[in-house]
């Protein structure tokens, strides 16, 4: 996936919406990841949760702060891209963040939603605005 | 020089037998552990201590303690923290044998000054916040949030209503927002606007009759004093809400704004930012809370009463929401919150912001051709400048200036807090530094931004330890000794 083909949130998230399935793919913005710095660990709510607009369903965790993920659509979560979080195979934590830093429009995707209401999708951002909006923030 | 091997884990520099003391034999009748303590009560296994002579001990630690930079020894802007001077003078009061040689289970009656310091400390600190009551009981600032809004929850309760909110900017200290989930609310959080203001529609929407307080720190973490604290309090009042201060910048407002008169139900204090208690080390510490008229009855009991002759500890106090802390707090911060209050005096404290803001403006005003203030070009007692603009020039980050500047002699400010800001370095110079210490550290921010950025990645260069991994540090913390 190459982010022009995805809607984002001002507080960034990316969302790719198929009509087909009805299903929200949402991950975490390369600009977002590049912020953020060092990432430490993702915290993501468990399948079956009913989420709303603009809810916090996780956390990122980084070595500068722990950051909230909101949800872009309304709808139930169907599936996660969790990370492992086994203290006997650390590297299994370190490959999956490595994989959401380096790959966040792809492999980096964190979870799926069962999309209730299409509306909300409609005040997504384009990536043009979406990066305005950066380059606003960054100064 | 430094001693490298004094330096090594205290683990490390164990040796089988050795002691630090050598207690002359027993004079009691032996008893094997299993015959006194049940199976279940003994460790499987000794505990796994070093074996060291006193002597390497007291080197170990001194050796440690003299890698540290320290508000007696460096220049010190962390921001948010206000990291000023604390005269020794009240260190010396604080340790009169009048005062540390007091027991609480001492009577009244043998403790009169003590009840009377305590109780004149109660009333200063409601003068200052503009508050009717007092608790000095709470043991720390965050400790003073939770009290504060376990007390706002039994005002409630005593009303018969039931609020499950408490509301905080995104800009908040991370404690109210924990203070707040443990003390039952749910925390939910009000945008900031870009120019670092609380979002006046963002807080509208999320006021309703759920929520029990609203917790503002003003002055911001961004160094900036809300302008709409006056309609902000009057909205969550028409909300029947209370407003909560965060008091952690108090040391901007001292004898010039009280909380009480710009809409504030409850605060608390850190007295070890604004009246010279000591500063880390995981405490004791204090943070007194105040009150508006109508909270008082339910704060923390014991306070301290008189009744024109003596002064005593009042428990008679049937809506408190009891003992917050054993016996009465930490007095021994709470006498230094004392001593600097009346040193100081009314004037003087308000000198005290006044220079605190005076500073923290000269400072922003060097600094801000180079590191931009988004927020403005007026501060109080702090300002977040960024890096944002060298970074996209040069690659240096917030964190390689932060870090080259211990190099220089001088601690780093706070970095990357706020969040809101990108690459941000939050800098408060606090009242007790000269103009010529100030304009020696912008001078090491001028040079450092001049220097190669392949040697600011890697500072800094100087201290014991550079850069340590700070994602392992978080992602496998290794808190005790690996046998």
């Amino acid at each position: 996936m190459t982010p022009d083909q995805l809607k984002f949130s001002k507080t960034h998230e990316w969302t790719h919406f198929d009509p087909a399935t009805k299903t929200a793919t949402v991950g975490l913005s390369a600009f977002a990841l590049e912020a953020l710095t060092d990432l430490v660990y993702v915290e993501l709510p468990n399948v079956g949760r009913k989420v709303s607009v603009g809810e916090s369903f996780g956390e990122i965790e980084s070595v500068k702060a722990v950051s909230d993920i909101y949800s872009p659509v309304a709808g139930e979560i169907v599936e996660t891209y969790p990370v492992p979080n086994d203290p006997k195979d650390p590297k299994a934590a370190e490959k999956r963040m490595a994989q959401i830093k380096n790959d966040p429009y792809g492999e980096g995707w964190l979870v799926k939603i069962k999309v209730a209401d299409e509306g909300a999708l409609g005040s997504l951002l384009s990536y043009a605005d979406y990066q305005k909006q950066c380059a606003e923030e960054q100064h | 020089m430094r001693n490298t091997r004094a330096l090594s884990p205290i683990f490390e520099l164990s040796a089988p037998g050795r002691r630090g003391a050598t207690l002359p034999p027993s004079d009691v009748p032996y008893a094997a552990l299993d015959e006194i303590l049940p199976a279940e009560a003994r460790a499987d296994a000794l505990p796994d201590l070093p074996e060291v002579a006193e002597g390497d001990v007291v080197r170990h630690y001194t050796c440690i303690s003299q890698l540290n930079m320290s508000v007696d020894t460096h220049f010190y802007p962390l921001g948010s923290c206000t990291m000023k001077y604390n005269p020794k003078r009240n260190e010396r009061l604080a340790s009169l044998p009048g005062m540390l040689d007091l027991h609480p289970y001492q009577s009244e009656a043998s403790h009169q000054g003590m009840l009377q310091l305590l109780f004149e400390l109660q009333q200063m600190l409601a003068e200052i916040a503009g508050l009717e009551a007092v608790s000095l009981q709470p043991a720390a600032g965050a400790h003073g949030e939770l009290a504060a809004l376990m007390t706002a929850a039994a005002y409630f309760r005593d009303r018969g209503e039931h609020r499950t909110k408490v509301l905080a900017p995104d800009s908040a200290h991370g404690t109210n927002p924990a203070s707040a989930a443990v003390a039952g609310f749910d925390a939910v959080t009000v945008r900031s606007t870009p120019d670092g203001y609380v979002d006046l529609e963002d807080l509208k929407a999320k006021l309703d009759d759920q929520s029990a307080v609203f917790m503002i720190t003003n002055p911001s973490t961004l160094g900036m004093f809300e302008r709409n604290i006056k309609p902000i309090a009057d909205m969550v009042h028409a909300a029947g809400g209370l407003l909560y201060l965060d008091g952690a910048n108090m040391n901007a407002i001292l004898g010039i704004a009280r909380p009480g008169d710009f809409g504030a139900d409850m605060m608390h204090y850190n007295p070890h930012k604004t009246f010279s208690g000591p500063h880390g080390g995981g405490g004791p510490g204090a943070g007194p809370i105040a009150v508006r008229g109508m909270l008082g009855p339910y704060l923390p009991a014991p306070v301290v009463a008189f009744d024109g002759v003596r002064y005593r500890l009042d428990y008679d106090r049937p809506k408190s929401i009891g003992r917050v802390r054993s016996f009465f707090g930490n007095v021994g911060v709470l006498v230094r919150a004392y001593c600097y209050i009346r040193t100081y005096g009314g004037k003087g404290l308000r000198e005290v912001s006044e220079n605190a803001v005076l500073n923290a403006n000269y400072l922003l005003s060097k600094l801000k051709h180079i590191f931009p203030v988004p927020q403005g070009d007026r501060c109080m007692h702090e300002f977040v400048a960024t890096a944002s603009k060298i970074k996209a020039e040069r690659g240096i980050s917030a964190m390689d200036i932060a870090k080259r500047l211990l190099d220089y002699g001088f601690h780093a400010p706070t970095v990357y807090f706020p969040i809101t800001v990108k690459e941000s370095m939050m800098i408060e110079p606090t009242e007790t530094e000269s103009k010529e210490t100030l304009d020696a550290f912008a001078e090491a921010l001028f040079r450092i931004t001049e220097e190669p950025a392949d040697l600011l990645h890697e500072a800094p260069h100087s201290t014991g330890i550079s850069r340590p991994d700070e994602v392992k540090a978080a992602r496998q913390p290794q808190t005790s000794w690996p046998k």
